[in-house]
């Protein structure tokens, strides 16, 4: 086993919203009178059904109520486990799968002030990701600059597969606010399910959505690289979260080939796709989406010709991995601080900054 | 990819390579719209004249994202006679199958009937590109085989297509378009599974083909270069498909190829599919054996276009994840992105892996002597 070491910053964690009435404090009257008069319910995603094993460890699943719903919990299991400096929250709640943009915005606003004050103000090793309304624009960059007065936000939330492709010009403001705030953009798994889960339609089983995120992550990339995003946006940082890894060298090949054969079509796109990714774009951890024996991981890792792609994490409580075995076996000592501090913390401005909140968000 | 096509002399490929190959993506195409009248019945003359060939996209003319050059076709692929790029038999004798000396070649028509929204018109379309390929192309060089095209969307239709071909010589597969209405793997295909099996052929999968769905999980894109990338997603969430529906335990001598998708990708999606299986089982108990197993035994691969990482040694390990004995050579004539035979595998190939690569494997899996 490959032990972590202590005061690493955990990526990708997931506490959970017990119902959507436990946001109704976070409301203002009229969405509270909605959610109420309308007999609204729960906003589970298909992405994660509660009682999927995927869903949650086994030995993490609490006893009654979603698992990551308690932060006693996530202490024991994750934060005091594996001794972190830092842990990022990200809310997998469902506001993104409604179809209004003024509810999913309301939404949005009491998520994130839920996450402040139930979660962020109760341990001080805890960090967010804002959750923004995507279906409109205009709503999202104010939702950012609101939150954003609370340093303990570091990162903007967006889900892998939404209403558009992420480069498409239309969500240039989202990525000119964060990077004018400091701000990263993390892009995690799941759907809004506002189109279908794959690019050849819907299928039948959880399972082959789960497979399918990874794919809805390489069209994500080659979307924000050959919009131009990272020429408008050189020191714009996105992570992809929950998004496994091993796939991105062969992506990368395929990307660059085509990139040089049609570049015409794009000319702004200033440098290779491959350089791009190295400079701008992060992974998390888990899902460590390769084969268990150490040789090939390490063939992977060559192949990926970096150490400063992958950003710690738990994958809280997803049951990505057994045990203590958060990192995988056969991984350099280097490697692993490298994965578990210097990465996460050159990726995350905002970590390193003394905690200030201008207002209660 | 990024052919020089001013200054290559027409020689140069038989220097390179000397021992015969198989190419297993030709794109062959029609000289003028009426060439295929002879083989359709007169009703569809009218109606495709009325009418056109709708598809599941709004284009009456052209492809929705427009290519990077006339047909995605090498600029030097015009024959003389005029007609499009892939129409002449005599100028693709010259210009590929002598000179890079193909000993198989295996056709693959793409602007078939598949993809369109009027069954019955696509049934025929199919039919009649079938009998054309015949015709135009198999009866005159025995170089040439050809791919069944099938009205895939109507499985009643595209299985008696099929066994209307069963035994037929001039035909060594089925051939699918990768976006359809719905993931492969669904039941709506099976009777073209069931068919192509009992008939003995193997089903290829050609990148391609528009289903009615966005082309990714979040919508249309906006550039030609996202779909060319991304027929690769399309691939992979196809084969997922086919493997989490069962098809390979329903149909266990069912071998099926991926045509134009790249194979780069394949070990990862086969740890994913594994990794995430070892959770999720009980979802899809019809599963008997690790999802990963069902690529390794059902699955070949055409190399066209080769993936070329910086350093050759990645290139090496990618093929051993996948199998020496599961890559068969295409070039993709005569699209832009031809791969050219004496480039695509760079040095350190042992004799019997580059025989097997380019020549080998395709001959077994397409029953070829």
């Amino acid at each position: 086993m490959t032990s972590p070491i202590a005061g690493g910053v955990d990526c990708d964690l997931h506490p959970a919203v017990p119902h959507l009435t436990s946001l109704l404090p976070y409301m203002n009257d009229y969405w509270r009178d909605q959610v109420t008069t309308r007999g609204m319910t729960d906003l589970v995603s298909q992405s994660y059904p509660t009682n999927s094993p995927i869903s949650s460890r086994p030995d993490w699943r609490p006893a009654q109520g979603k698992p990551g719903a308690d932060l006693a919990d996530m202490r024991k299991q994750a934060l005091d486990r594996f001794a972190v400096a830092y842990g990022i929250c990200n809310p997998l709640y469902g506001v993104q799968m409604v179809f209004s943009e003024d509810m999913q915005d309301a939404f949005c606003r009491a998520l994130n002030d839920w996450l402040a004050k139930e979660w962020l103000d109760k341990d001080e090793r805890l960090r967010g990701s804002i959750v923004i309304p995507t279906q409109s624009v205009e709503k999202s960059v104010a939702e950012i600059e609101r939150c954003a007065k609370d340093s303990r936000f570091v990162q903007v939330l967006m889900l892998v597969m939404g209403d558009m492709p992420l480069g498409k010009r239309a969500y240039w403001p989202i990525y000119a606010a964060a990077e004018r705030l400091g701000l990263t953009i993390g892009v995690h798994a799941g759907s809004a399910y506002h189109n279908p889960p794959t690019s050849i339609g819907w299928g039948s089983y959880h399972i082959e959505d789960y497979v399918a995120q990874a794919t809805a992550f390489q069209t994500q990339l080659t979307s924000l690289i050959v919009e131009g995003v990272f020429a408008r946006h050189p020191n714009l940082k996105m992570v992809m979260l929950e998004s496994g890894f091993t796939w991105l060298p062969a992506y990368l090949w395929r990307l660059h080939k085509f990139w040089r054969g049609i570049r015409m079509e794009t000319p702004w796109v200033d440098r290779a796709p491959l350089e791009i990714v190295r400079s701008n774009i992060r992974f998390s951890l888990q899902p460590v989406d390769a084969p268990p024996d150490p040789a090939t991981l390490n063939r992977l890792f060559d192949h990926m010709q970096s150490d400063e792609l992958l950003l710690f994490s738990t994958d809280y409580p997803h049951w990505q991995f057994d045990g203590d075995e958060v990192l995988p076996e056969g991984i350099s000592p280097d490697l692993v601080s490298k994965i578990m501090i210097d990465n996460p913390l050159k990726t995350y401005g905002r970590l390193k900054q003394t905690v200030t909140q201008e207002a209660t968000p | 990819m990024n052919i020089q096509f001013r200054d290559r002399p027409e020689s140069s490929a038989s220097v390179s390579v000397k021992s015969a190959i198989a190419d297993c993506d030709i794109h062959p195409a029609r000289a003028t719209a009426t060439e295929l009248y002879p083989f359709l019945e007169k009703r569809w003359h009218a109606h495709l004249e009325a009418y056109g060939k709708q598809a599941y996209h709004g284009m009456m003319e052209g492809p929705p994202y427009p290519k990077a050059q006339p047909n995605a076709s090498r600029r030097d692929a015009w024959p003389p006679e005029g007609g499009p790029q892939g129409s002449s038999l005599s100028f693709m004798q010259k210009q590929l199958l002598d000179p890079y000396n193909v000993a198989l070649g295996v056709l693959n028509p793409l602007a078939s009937g598949q993809g369109l929204r009027n069954q019955d018109l696509a049934g025929a379309i199919c039919s009649a590109i079938n009998d054309w390929q015949i015709e135009k192309w198999t009866s005159k060089d025995k170089r040439l085989k050809s791919s069944i095209v099938v009205a895939n969307e109507d499985g009643i239709s595209a299985a008696a297509e099929i066994r209307k071909r069963a035994g037929d010589p001039n035909f060594v597969q089925v051939l699918l378009l990768s976006r359809n209405v719905e993931p492969l793997g669904q039941r709506r295909y099976w009777p073209v599974y069931e068919a192509a099996q009992e008939i003995g052929l193997p089903v290829g999968v050609h990148a391609f083909g528009f289903g009615g769905n966005p082309l990714t999980p979040s919508g249309w894109p906006s550039f030609y270069i996202e779909e060319m990338v991304g027929h690769s997603q399309c691939q992979q969430t196809a084969l997922a498909s086919l493997v989490l529906e069962g098809v390979f335990e329903r149909y266990p001598n069912l071998k099926m190829v991926m045509i134009e998708a790249g194979f780069g990708w394949a070990p990862s999606l086969g740890w994913r599919l594994d990794k995430t299986f070892e959770r999720l089982h009980s979802e899809v108990p019809h599963l008997k054996r690790k999802p990963s197993e069902y690529i390794r035994d059902h699955i070949w691969w055409t190399t066209q276009p080769m993936e070329d990482p910086e350093r050759r040694d990645h290139l090496f390990e990618t093929i051993e994840w996948i199998g020496w004995d599961r890559l068969l050579f295409a070039t993709d004539y005569p699209h832009w992105d031809f791969d050219e035979p004496s480039r695509v595998l760079p040095p350190g190939v042992s004799d019997a892996n580059r025989e097997a690569f380019y020549l080998g494997n395709a001959k077994k899996l397409y029953g070829i002597s």
